[in-house]
């Protein structure tokens, strides 16, 4: 149920202009890597080029090389939708459907894979809205707009929706930043039990979190604004947080910088 | 509440912090439209107000422009009532003379000495146009707009988008003479095909003529309504939060199954509304209608022969012969027609309101 991911030289452009630059990095099955760095480092593009997000928006592009488990994502005859059913991503902002009920927020993405049956859709319901710790909450309430839960609960109710597809890999993108504190605790302990069961990349402006919640750490920066972003340093968190084999990375993390 | 803020603002900085009113008038600074007011006061130290507080205007800006708003208000209420009153007189007495019923006499002689009109051929053929015309014009239009909105690159989106408007502002007289001097024809082939083949559905049967039919109007209205609908819902189709339809393009959705789950029922208020004002359109449609169809009054389901009337066709055609009887008898025809608006505007209004609860959420 998780892979593992291996970049090889990504670089991302936004038409002319280069946001991320030769990244190389491999990501383990069953960890939680957190991506930090100042604001515009690229480090949310490089996330959402894992699950070709990037190139939704229009003159977007992606170079290089991205693997899950020794297939290229970017190969010419892969398809799209399969690549993001398998590495789901959570967004900064919590994001339900609107239009949409709990229950059917949570089957949103078992529908489009041609899912039919209630029995089915029920139960992959409540298995992903128990993953994402919301069961308790809205088993009485199914059926009320998934827009009208608190900002908390509307963001598990979103890693609820991707993880009912079940997906390999699951990206988040800073999903505690538009979270208070206790909101942004629950999200860190579920991030503690789907690593049981997913590979988790996580964006992440917060260190102490990065420290938290992951594994290893990758520090992205850049020199000035309008270069590229760069890869600094890719370690275990551990290392990063205690004793980083780069100044830059020393700095930003000790507030010197950025 | 108009002073409120006023009172409140003076009060904080008046009294025990009169010397730090001095240098930062917070009074002045959070209100400014009300610094006038401070400068006048009698003995005023500042604009923050030291001493007695000044008393509230008996007549200023405020108050008059809250009455020129409330008379703005009151006059739409004014209009409408005096039209209903000069509708419903000038229509009783013709009503009264009718010698048939209004609801089902298939015929309208109102001039005559003995006055006969009924209604009921004039608001089938309206809404049986009217509804013809949104059944052609709604799929297109909507197809249309999520072209112009998701899939087309933006110049290409920008131009057919003018072009579109522009579509709507053509007058309707020139649609009517090009649906009759232009269009007339290949609907006439259109229908004698039909005709041929289809003549055992009850719609496309009869021995003809054919040609200025309800089909025609129709179409005509159709191509009427097609510019309002399509840049309505292209605008309610481009307000879709990105972020709804990142989410479901990252749960593997194709660019179709993104527009169903995310863009077409967000919209789907919006796109109730844009029909609505269509049907609008089309219903209240007058002489577009009145130079294509063949002006019978029977109701009949049948498409393609010549036939065919509506209530503002009717109006159009016949308002300048008629007599005071006459002029009664039309002016009760567009009571009528106020009425099937009336109720389709309502009708619309109640499927919105029953899913406010998710639609409210949505912004």
């Amino acid at each position: 149920m998780a892979k593992r991911i291996e970049a090889t030289n990504v670089t991302a452009y936004y038409g002319s202009f280069k946001a991320i630059e030769n990244i190389n990095l491999t990501v383990e099955p069953k960890t939680v890597t957190a991506l930090i760095g100042p604001s515009g480092c690229g480090k949310s593009t490089f996330l959402r080029s894992i699950n070709r997000m990037h190139e939704v928006l229009p003159g977007a592009r992606v170079e290089g090389s991205l693997t899950i488990d020794d297939q290229d994502i970017y190969d010419r005859d892969v398809d799209v939708t399969a690549v993001r059913r398998m590495i789901g991503m959570v967004f900064q902002r919590p994001n339900p459907f609107p239009t949409m009920s709990i229950y059917e927020n949570v089957v949103a993405g078992l529908r489009l894979n041609g899912v039919r049956r209630k029995s089915i859709l029920d139960e992959a319901a409540e298995k992903a809205l128990r993953s994402a710790n919301l069961w308790d909450e809205v088993k009485d309430r199914l059926g009320k707009p998934g827009a009208g839960l608190s900002g908390g609960q509307q963001q598990r109710l979103c890693i609820a929706r991707t993880i009912a597809v079940e997906p390999q890999v699951v990206l988040m993108d800073e999903p505690c930043s538009a979270l208070d504190p206790i909101s942004t605790l629950a999200i860190e302990d579920l991030m503690f039990q789907l690593k049981d069961k997913f590979t988790i990349i996580i964006v992440t402006h917060n260190m102490q979190q990065a420290a938290r919640v992951s594994d290893r750490t990758a520090f992205f920066s850049i020199e000035k604004t309008g270069d590229p972003g760069r890869l600094i340093e890719y370690d275990n968190t551990q290392k990063i947080f205690s004793n980083p084999s780069q100044k830059k990375t020393e700095d930003y993390i000790t507030g010197r910088f950025g | 509440m108009g002073e409120t803020p006023h009172r409140s603002a003076d009060a904080g900085t008046g009294g025990t912090r009169v010397t730090q009113s001095h240098e930062r008038p917070a009074g002045a600074s959070a209100h400014v439209a009300e610094a006038p007011v401070s400068t006048r006061t009698p003995g005023g130290t500042g604009l923050g107000g030291g001493g007695a507080l000044p008393r509230a205007r008996a007549f200023g800006a405020e108050r008059a422009f809250r009455g020129l708003t409330l008379a703005a208000g009151s006059a739409v209420l004014i209009i409408i009532a005096a039209i209903a009153v000069f509708l419903v007189t000038k229509a009783v007495p013709a009503l009264r003379a009718n010698t048939e019923s209004f609801w089902t006499f298939e015929g309208w002689f109102p001039n005559d000495a003995e006055p006969k009109f009924g209604i009921g051929a004039l608001a089938f053929g309206t809404v049986l146009s009217a509804a013809l015309a949104l059944l052609v014009a709604v799929p297109v239009a909507l197809g249309i707009a999520l072209y112009l909105s998701h899939y087309a690159p933006r110049r290409v989106g920008t131009t057919l988008g003018f072009l579109i408007d522009l579509l709507a502002a053509v007058p309707s007289v020139v649609f009517g003479l090009w649906g009759r001097e232009i269009f007339l024809q290949p609907v006439h082939d259109f229908s004698l095909w039909l005709n041929k083949y289809f003549s055992w559905i009850p719609l496309f049967g009869g021995d003809g003529p054919f040609g200025k039919s309800i089909l025609l109007g129709s179409l005509v209205l159709a191509i009427m309504v097609l510019p309002i609908i399509t840049s309505l819902s292209r605008e309610v189709f481009l307000q879709t939060p990105t972020a709804n339809e990142e989410a479901a393009l990252a749960l593997g959705a194709t660019r179709w199954e993104m527009l169903r789950t995310a863009v077409l029922p967000y919209g789907r208020p919006g796109i109730i509304a844009a029909v609505m004002l269509g049907l609008g359109r089309a219903l209240g449609e007058t002489i577009a209608l009145a130079m294509t169809l063949g002006i019978t009054f029977n109701i009949s389901f049948n498409l393609i022969e010549n036939g065919g009337n509506s209530i503002a066709a009717n109006i159009a055609n016949t308002f300048g012969e008629a007599n005071e009887t006459g002029r009664g008898a039309l002016i009760a025809s567009g009571l009528v027609l106020f009425a099937i608006t009336l109720i389709v505007n309502i009708t619309a209004r109640a499927i919105i309101y029953r899913r406010r609860e998710f639609t409210e959420s949505a912004a």
